[in-house]
């Protein structure tokens, strides 16, 4: 297979980690309280640690003398490969914690199958990822619940937040060229295979926080092929590359 | 507004196998599964730990300060109750 589809997946795999954890990471020192607060830009810096795992090995299998580094700060919105769905704003705290579920139930299923690749260092990065979005998974559902059945005012965000937001997790189960070729050289899952598991654990999930999934069948897509970023992310690398755009090859 | 806070939980962490649980501080959680998992992120994030209590401040019975003179004096003048009087051998070692 051609070093550019896998240079693409681990983009994908890599991009999605670093946005989400960027998004995260604004929450520091503002979330509503202070042990959501912790806990949250925990989970920021253990996706930021897997972004770097992934995108050291895009940047190996690219070939072309960039780092890491590079590929994070240094490129612009329409060379970024996450899904639609992890750029999207922090919101209100609901919205925040409904985005992370709905990622973390698909991440943590990825990451499962992952630990199988054919391509060694997949799998060695799925299995190291894998024990810390468990514990993602968890919280996030675990609060999505609490928040859902919760006070009217939480219910009301909370379902708001998945009106919003689930159009955008259709594009993490819906395979193009590229998903496809990695599935069929075994690095890969095919992404069409999860959608049961997922559905059925976000089905859980909003169950037991008594909200009720869109019905409409809508999906936005266009991050992960890089087609149609959203606005958002454009804003949001502004803020994060500023230090390396304005100081190129500025250290600490 | 009492109402809407969370109530406080006290949390334990033991730090190694075979030591005791020490509390560590507080935090605020809706409920014992949140505790523990607040407890994790607030008190564990440097590999502080391999076991987790928490228990809700409410539930703990605590001595006041001003009961301290009945409470703890009277043992004051009874140092027999160390058992500092006794030689213990040497093959003993460290007690």
């Amino acid at each position: 297979m051609s070093g550019d589809l896998k240079f693409q997946f681990l983009c994908r795999m890599g991009d999605n980690a670093l946005v989400l954890g960027h998004r995260l990471s604004e929450w520091c020192g503002h979330a509503p309280m202070l042990e959501e607060d912790i806990a949250t830009a925990n989970t920021a810096l253990d996706l930021i640690g897997q972004a770097t795992n992934w995108l050291t090995l895009a940047a190996d299998v690219e070939g072309a003398g960039r780092k890491a580094d590079d590929l994070a700060m240094l490129r612009d919105a329409w060379d970024f490969r996450n899904v639609l769905l992890v750029e999207q704003p922090n919101g209100d705290f609901g919205q925040t914690i409904t985005r992370q579920m709905l990622f973390d139930q698909w991440h943590l299923l990825m990451l499962q199958a992952l630990e199988t690749s054919t391509f060694e260092p997949v799998a060695e990065i799925a299995a190291k990822s894998v024990k810390e979005v468990t514990y993602h998974a968890e919280r996030s559902s675990d609060l999505a619940i609490r928040l859902g059945d919760g006070t009217q005012e939480s219910r009301g965000k909370m379902q708001a937040a998945l009106d919003l937001l689930y159009p955008y997790c259709g594009e993490m189960l819906k395979s193009d060229e590229v998903d496809a070729a990695l599935a069929d050289a075994g690095i890969a899952p095919r992404l069409e295979k999860l959608a049961p598991d997922y559905h059925a654990a976000i089905g859980d999930v909003l169950d037991a926080a008594t909200l009720t999934a869109p019905t409409h069948g809508f999906i936005q897509t266009g991050g992960k092929s890089g087609r149609m970023h959203s606005e958002h992310l454009g804003h949001m690398l502004c803020v994060m590359q500023n230090l390396q755009r304005s100081y190129p090859g500025a250290q600490w | 507004m009492s109402s809407k806070e969370w109530p406080l939980w006290e949390i334990f962490i033991r730090g190694q196998h075979g030591m005791s649980h020490r509390h560590v501080g507080s935090l605020h959680a809706p409920d014992a599964e949140m505790a523990m998992k607040n407890a994790r992120d607030v008190y564990t994030r440097r590999n502080e730990g391999v076991s987790i209590w928490a228990v809700q401040a409410a539930a703990i019975v605590a001595s006041s300060p001003s009961e301290k003179g009945p409470l703890y004096e009277p043992s004051k003048s009874k140092i027999y109750r160390h058992p500092t009087f006794f030689d213990i051998p040497d093959d003993v070692g460290a007690m």
